[in-house]
């Protein structure tokens, strides 16, 4: 038998298991897929509110990172590997864009210590977070300060009169110089909320306001980078779903959980209820349903399932938007959510050949 | 199937679309030389291993059988060569490392004509003969089953066949075999029909073939009369439609149960290479001793559809068609379910019907793919075309519930086609983790 075993030729070194194709995809190849869909948006943001909200911005992607780092570090994950895969940056770039754009730096440091260390690096990082990173920190951030997480300001784009330079801008996120009362102004949905609970109904309100113009599809009002610009946002969200980054279940459902008890309720009561638009192009909405509510990791992987947890969100932003204590509610909505994406997961299985919907074996007509 | 009928469903849900890579598509059949050696293992089927009938030292004609089947599930293996038998040994397959197989040295100037054969009269034998017909060909499942034909076309009488599904896909990327035996051999394969459907009580039978192959269909078409129980459809190319649940699904609108065999649905499925190959030997009484294979692949300098002797080594023909120094992976079948062989001492046996040859190149890239945590996007699930959630079921493999697996998401109904881990951005080993479970469970039950 030994002169057999010589004739055998050295085995190939090439790993052993089928398939030994693949389709190209990769989790970082997504996630930097998602960011560029942010692009356009994000800069139209920049362009508005000017250099704090650059700032901003980049200081809350660079502490995700620092986070993500020091998380995979203390962990004994390879750092370098996990560091890369985007996943943080995202985080960071959503969370910044939900922000005040001239929210003093430790709402970035505090934020995206929630939003990495708590929300995603305590559940097992990547992958096995139960709640949406971006939407806990966001919440958490505007439960334990709401002022600095309400102070809105006017647009004042770059480079125009009055806009504040670079270092002016420091000052401001450093805290070292106050806002100018004059720039601070309320987002939509916060203001028609106030005048509401005040007894002022919204003709008056809105009227008074906004000069007859109560949206805008280009956002040149006041609010966070990820709801001004509702048409690039969306844009960017149309870009995925050509790319087939995400599918159009949730956003569709999402919408329409908005759309449709809005027009009823607008229908019903015009003075009480805002209209569809309003609703549609204020707030989160636009950037929840492609950027947030779309999430992989947090939402349910089926057509069906996506479906109800698209429609969920929807509707459940626009009732704590109309009922609640906030005037947003995208990412309350999105939270809740996220608590049945298991469920909806588990009930909502793809029909198995052969099987029917419970997983029962067909019977065989003869 | 137009386009139009592809929108409404008419064939099986979810698959991918990996490249066709079909660089063979035109290349005729060429026959291979012989080897100076062939070894010919006696287990290259389902079911017992043959028994030798021949001695050491013992000179043989090309087509005699070697070994002959030991009881019904088993199969004869004959001469791929006239020559002599040098020994019978243990030696490396593809089924592992020592397998019982009877060495060849071929006579180098022997013309090899088949020079033993037992012809019937197909036309008078009754349907037992007729199995047993098939039986002596030795033909097995040759889309890579390697189940016993004449087993295979032995149905219980309850359940009565109305469609002969012919399988003519060959959805997997780089093959070409099955797809020239059609638009070159057409007329073996409808005699291989003729004779399934008599052993089978006559059904009607549809052979489907994706529409990237229209010269088959065309080559196929242009022989059958007006009238024919026999008819061609185009299906959509879509992997993994050669699979035999799909292929039912596609043309007979059927679903197979889980655990339960095609043939329960009254449909049958038998691979074109096999019927092509039945329809060829039967009338002259011959045994299966080469195949059309198709060698290709990144590291081959002559790819091509050549007709292999059985019992061919590797190396040996890896020499003929010319295997480049980056050469690295060599695979028996495609790239989807293929399964790569370590050893080039490996012969060819009744069940490879291509070898593909990649590149270091090609394997550096794949290797240097990272794998992520599963992020649930829902790409596998999108893609399974058993509509199973394989993310579910590789997190569940990964903290070893194998038994949640199989009783909460039907791991049994896994063909592992490999479409999962084809589409996956996180690149987990998903066939993998699910072989490792359906084992273990295996291994729990015995």
């Amino acid at each position: 038998m030994s002169q057999n075993i010589a004739q055998i030729t050295a085995p190939t070194m090439a790993p052993a298991v089928a398939p030994h194709a693949h389709g190209g995809g990769a989790v970082s190849r997504t996630m930097h897929l998602v960011q560029l869909a942010l692009v356009p948006a994000t800069l139209y943001g920049f362009w508005l509110y000017g250099w704090p909200a650059i700032i901003l911005w980049a200081l809350t992607v660079g502490f995700c990172l620092m986070w993500e780092g020091l998380s995979l570090r203390l962990s004994g994950q390879p750092a370098k590997r996990h560091l890369l895969d985007g996943s943080a940056v995202l985080t960071g770039w959503l969370l910044a864009l939900t922000l005040p754009p001239w929210a003093p730096w430790w709402v970035a440091l505090i934020g995206s210590f929630i939003a990495i260390v708590f929300a995603k690096q305590m559940f097992g990082g990547l992958g096995q977070n139960v709640f949406n990173p971006a939407m806990v920190a966001r919440v958490a951030l505007l439960v334990s300060f709401p002022v600095p997480l309400t102070l809105w300001v006017a647009p004042l784009p770059l480079f125009s009169a009055g806009a504040p330079g670079f270092l002016d801008s420091l000052h401001v996120i450093l805290g070292a110089a106050p806002i100018p009362d004059a720039v601070t102004s309320a987002s939509l949905l916060g203001y028609t909320k106030t005048e509401l609970s005040r007894g002022v109904d919204l003709l008056h309100s809105l009227g008074a306001a906004h000069g007859g113009t109560v949206v805008s599809w280009i956002g040149n009002r006041a609010g966070s980078l990820g709801e001004s610009a509702s048409l690039l946002i969306a844009l960017g969200g149309l870009a995925m779903l050509w790319l087939r980054v995400i599918s159009w279940h949730v956003p569709v459902a999402m919408l329409l959980g908005v759309v449709i008890p809005a027009a009823i309720g607008h229908s019903v009561n015009p003075v009480r209820y805002l209209d569809v638009a309003s609703h549609l192009l204020s707030g989160g909405v636009m950037l929840g349903a492609f950027f947030i509510a779309t999430d992989y990791v947090t939402s349910p992987s089926t057509g069906p399932g996506k479906l109800i947890f698209g429609a969920g969100v929807g509707f459940m932003t626009y009732v704590i938007r109309t009922w609640g204590g906030y005037p947003e509610g995208v990412a309350f909505a999105v939270l809740l959510m996220n608590t049945l994406s298991p469920v909806i997961d588990r009930f909502t299985p793809p029909r198995i050949l052969g099987r029917d919907r419970r997983g029962r074996p067909l019977e065989i007509k003869s | 199937m137009s386009l139009l009928s592809y929108f409404r469903g008419e064939t099986f849900a979810r698959g991918v679309h990996p490249p066709q890579h079909k660089l063979t598509a035109d290349m005729p059949i060429r026959r291979l030389p012989f080897a100076p050696r062939l070894i010919v293992p006696l287990s290259q089927h389902v079911g017992r291993p043959a028994k030798p009938v021949v001695k050491i030292g013992q000179e043989v004609v090309r087509g005699q059988p070697l070994a002959v089947a030991d009881g019904f599930l088993s199969v004869p293996h004959h001469a791929p060569a006239t020559g002599v038998v040098e020994d019978i040994r243990l030696h490396p397959t593809a089924d592992g490392p020592w397998t019982e197989c009877i060495i060849l040295r071929v006579y180098s100037g022997s013309t090899q004509e088949v020079l033993w054969s037992a012809p019937r009269d197909l036309d008078a034998l009754d349907t037992d003969g007729l199995a047993h017909a098939v039986q002596d060909t030795g033909v097995v499942g040759l889309g890579g089953g390697v189940f016993p034909t004449h087993a295979k076309l032995r149905v219980p009488k309850e359940f009565p066949i109305d469609t002969l599904v012919v399988n003519g896909c060959e959805c997997e990327p780089y093959l070409t075999s099955d797809h020239r035996v059609m638009v070159e051999r057409p007329r073996d394969l409808l005699a291989g029909i003729a004779i399934a459907q008599r052993l089978l009580g006559g059904p009607r039978a549809i052979i489907g073939i994706e529409d990237n192959k229209m010269d088959a269909v065309a080559a196929i078409r242009a022989l059958l009369p007006e009238g024919s129980s026999v008819s061609v459809e185009a299906v959509p190319t879509k992997y993994p439609q050669g699979a035999g649940e799909m292929l039912i699904k596609t043309l007979v609108g059927r679903e197979v149960p889980p655990d339960a065999r095609a043939y329960t649905t009254g449909a049958y499925v038998q691979n074109v290479a096999t019927l092509a190959n039945l329809g060829q030997l039967m009338p002259k009484g011959q045994g299966f001793i080469e195949r059309v294979i198709t060698v290709t692949g990144t590291a081959i300098e002559r790819p091509g559809n050549y007709l292999v002797p059985m019992g061919t080594p590797l190396k040996f023909l890896l020499d003929v068609v010319g295997a480049k120094d980056e050469a690295l992976e060599v695979i028996f079948g495609g790239p989807m379910m293929g399964e790569a062989v370590s050893c080039l001492d490996t012969p060819i046996t009744k069940g490879v019907a291509g070898i593909l040859v990649l590149r270091g190149r090609d394997l550096a890239e794949r290797s240097s793919r990272k794998t992520y945590p599963c992020i649930k996007c829902g790409e596998c699930v999108g893609a399974c075309p058993m509509g199973l959630n394989p993310s579910t079921l590789g997190m569940l493999a990964v903290k070893r519930m194998y038994d949640t697996m199989s009783e909460h998401y039907q791991l049994g109904a896994c063909f592992e086609c490999g479409s999962c881990s084809f589409v996956c951005p996180a690149n987990i080993p998903l066939v993998q983790h699910f072989r490792v479970a359906k084992a273990v469970l295996r291994g729990r039950k015995s």
